[in-house]
């Protein structure tokens, strides 16, 4: 910094460089010092203070407590777990109850917010207002409040299981939550997932070897059809030939409450719909913008080297306009994740929920939010990585 | 609401209206299945709202049970009861004029300073007399105004000044990380990019937990700070993580040659930056960091998680009320009228401003 600007002085001030002061190295390594001493000086202060604190208050320190048993139950769990089990075992269901969350908010929010986009842009004035209209009514609305809403609507407004709401065979909405239907387990169905994986496997392979037959040879290779051919077809030979095993697994009011099939609880759907609504909101408007930035000059080029319209589509203006919607969609994905961390308001255990537990048990705070802190720097990190590989591949090359 | 104010720009027109509407709504079999669809479920919509919100609704009742046998509709009985509450919260009720003209001064400052002629000094200065009055008001102690301890501070008076102090302190430093990002010093730059990329790595509610659970542990004893401002200090952090990126930004996208013209001309860096560089790069960026205010006024609604009064709070605590239990719809509506006025309004004018900024630079 002062580097350039000294030396341009030097012209015509030389007889000041003499002095060591001016020197701009000199200069730049002084406050480079100052810095580390200052930082390094009040994280010590601080730390010092933490410890004497913690020693009079009888406060223990470490991640010891994490293999002691936690003592609490918590709702929701995608693994065993009771309240004999230890901390890190809460920890862990906490985890995998926020990957839940971000993965289904995810995937549901990037269909909603893609269909709205889409809408913006449609010819139908009606639709378009429509789609405009929820853009600017959800992202206008604090997240923490639209959450409480749809809580509120589950928990109060909503009927009891006895005259749930149910809007499609097998689907009931009440009070307890959202119950729907799943096919029952069956010993044969793990050979169709296998199937499943063995076919995206394949359809890597072929990819490869179909991209390196086009640079060759000049043969295209009809890629799309021959995957979802794949993805889908092989699953559904392998479920014809194990023996068409499938029973829907329906819920049934028995006594008070659902038996059978899935749910989701009044906790999880209410955090899930809000999450999907005012993510969805923001990720409409990337869509849009991003359709809109491919010149329509591209378009008519396309048509006129004799391309049809879905061709034009997926050869010409969505690569282009991925390359714009990507980036921003990630940081979407990335806070959709961040804000599922709301959950702790309207009560689903996820990872901050059981950290908050957990540091209101022990009064271990400094712990409980370093493990907070890493795991969502972890997830942050690790997506902007990938996003820098994306860009680097995507980037558009020479000029 | 979007959809009133747009109408006039590509909306019908009288005497075109049937042409209008067969180019709009009804070019294509498609479209008029969708348009006849829509307009269906918008009228039913519409219908339910209006019934159970104004046809149905109990504007005075003493109390929910009232409420719910005078009509089936919403009870607005409660927002009659409730808005002090809600608005002032816990702030004593003879003194609430005081929180009262404090947010009356805010919004009038805040409303000043979107205008782009009053961009100068004295807005600067308006600035500090208001908040200098607004803290006499809001303490009192002097003057013969009667004490109130900050804790009682609560409802939108304290929404208001969570996000607008953060914003005014977090700005300065937001464009410190920033430049500290672009340093040449390794050491502080690295610190500054390490500041910035935790913050924006993690959860608001992890900053706020920090502030108001890790914050006492790391104070000498003995030495403590109210819970406002530890919550004051995590929002202002992690805005300035944010804003500082903005910044950043501004600072990419100058051309190098200012650099270059200011180096010549011999100024020292603190001279470039403030009378060349910032000046510039912060004009660049006046969009998206207008945008970081929406979201920071939205954000301040966390803060209610660690039991602060504000205005999440204060209806959160007039729901609890046994004489008006249940009436969530009632009052979560009033709520989101109040911050989807504020927020709509800002991003209007931020898209107007982007409109007026890029006016020279349109090619």
């Amino acid at each position: 910094m002062a580097t350039s600007g000294a030396t341009g002085r030097s012209a015509t001030a030389r007889s000041s460089d003499s002095k060591i002061w001016n020197n701009p190295t000199v200069r730049g390594v002084f406050w480079q010092i100052v810095m580390v001493v200052v930082v390094v000086g009040s994280v010590a202060y601080l730390a010092n203070n933490a410890i004497s604190n913690l020693e009079r208050q009888h406060i223990a320190s470490g991640f010891g407590f994490l293999s002691r048993e936690a003592g609490f139950d918590i709702s929701e769990k995608l693994i065993d777990y009771d309240p004999s089990y230890t901390y890190r075992d809460a920890f862990l269901v906490g985890l995998l109850n926020t990957f839940e969350v971000a993965g289904l908010g995810i995937v549901l929010a990037t269909i909603l917010g893609t269909l709205i986009g889409i809408a913006r842009l449609s010819k139908n004035w009606l639709l378009s207002r429509l789609a405009q209209f929820y853009v600017e009514l959800w992202r206008n609305i604090p997240l923490l409040l639209q959450l409480f809403f749809w809580y509120a609507i589950l928990h109060v407004t909503a009927p009891g299981p006895r005259d749930a709401w149910h809007p499609l065979p097998g689907v009931f909405l009440s009070n307890r939550g959202l119950m729907f239907p799943v096919p029952s387990a069956d010993p044969t169905h793990k050979y169709i997932w296998i199937a499943f994986f063995v076919a995206i496997i394949a359809t890597v392979l072929l990819d490869w070897w179909g991209r390196k037959r086009q640079e060759t040879t000049g043969q295209p290779f009809p890629i799309i059809g021959a995957a979802a051919g794949l993805i889908i077809g092989l699953p559904v030979l392998v479920f014809l030939l194990t023996g068409l095993h499938l029973q829907p697994d329906l819920p049934e009011l028995k006594g008070f409450n659902f038996a059978g099939g899935a749910s989701f609880s009044p906790e999880l759907t209410a955090l899930l719909v809000g999450l999907v609504i005012y993510t969805a909101s923001y990720m409409a408007e990337i869509v849009r913008s991003g359709i809109l930035a491919v010149s329509h000059g591209q378009t008519e080029a396309a048509g006129a080297l004799g391309l049809r319209g879905g061709l034009i589509l997926r050869l010409v203006v969505l690569p282009q306009a991925l390359r714009i919607i990507i980036p921003p969609m990630t940081s979407q994905y990335l806070n959709l994740t961040k804000n599922s961390t709301l959950a702790v308001a309207i009560g689903f255990p996820d990872l901050v929920f059981v950290a908050n537990t957990q540091m209101n048990q022990t009064g271990q705070a400094i712990e409980g939010i370093s493990i907070i802190m890493a795991t969502y720097l972890a997830i942050s990190l690790s997506i902007s990585l990938l996003m820098n590989i994306y860009n680097a591949r995507i980037a558009l090359k020479g000029r | 609401m979007a959809t009133t104010t747009a109408v006039p720009a590509s909306g019908p027109t009288a005497g075109r209206l049937v042409p209008w509407l067969k180019a709009n709504l009804f070019n294509s079999v498609g479209n008029s299945i969708i348009t006849i669809v829509l307009a269906v479920l918008l009228f039913w919509i519409l219908k339910g709202l209006v019934q159970w919100g104004i046809i149905d609704a109990v504007w005075s009742a003493p109390n929910m049970r009232a409420c719910q046998a005078a009509g089936t509709g919403a009870c607005w009985a409660f927002v009659g009861e409730k808005w002090r509450f809600i608005l002032f919260g816990r702030y004593p009720f003879e003194l609430q004029w005081r929180p009262a003209l404090v947010t009356l001064m805010l919004f009038a400052i805040t409303g000043a300073s979107f205008v782009p002629k009053l961009w100068r000094r004295e807005t600067a200065y308006a600035w500090v007399a208001v908040l200098a009055v607004s803290t006499v008001l809001m303490y009192g102690g002097i003057l013969g105004l009667e004490y109130v301890p900050s804790d009682l501070w609560s409802g939108l008076p304290l929404t208001l000044i969570l996000s607008l102090l953060s914003m005014i302190l977090g700005f300065p430093l937001a464009v410190l990380l920033a430049l500290g990002r672009r340093s040449n010093l390794p050491v502080v730059k690295l610190f500054c990019t390490a500041a910035i990329e935790i913050m924006r790595g993690v959860p608001l509610i992890t900053v706020l937990f920090m502030a108001s659970l890790m914050l006492p542990l790391f104070l000498p004893p003995g030495f403590t700070v109210d819970k406002q401002l530890r919550a004051l200090v995590a929002i202002t952090l992690f805005l300035a993580a944010y804003q500082a990126e903005d910044v950043r930004a501004g600072l990419l996208a100058l051309p190098k040659g200012q650099f270059e013209a200011a180096d010549a001309l011999g100024l020292s860096y603190w001279r470039k930056t403030k009378s060349i560089v910032l000046p510039q790069a912060i004009t660049i960026v006046i969009p998206p960091l207008v945008g970081n205010l929406i979201g920071n006024f939205k954000n301040t609604s966390l803060v209610s998680i660690i039991s602060l009064l504000d205005l999440m709070q204060t209806t959160q605590v007039a729901l609890i009320d046994p004489n008006w239990r249940g009436l969530t719809s009632e009052a979560y509506l009033f709520l989101a009228a109040i911050y989807f006025v504020a927020c709509f309004a800002m991003s209007r004018y931020s898209q107007w401003l982007e409109r007026r900024l890029n006016k020279g630079k349109r090619r």
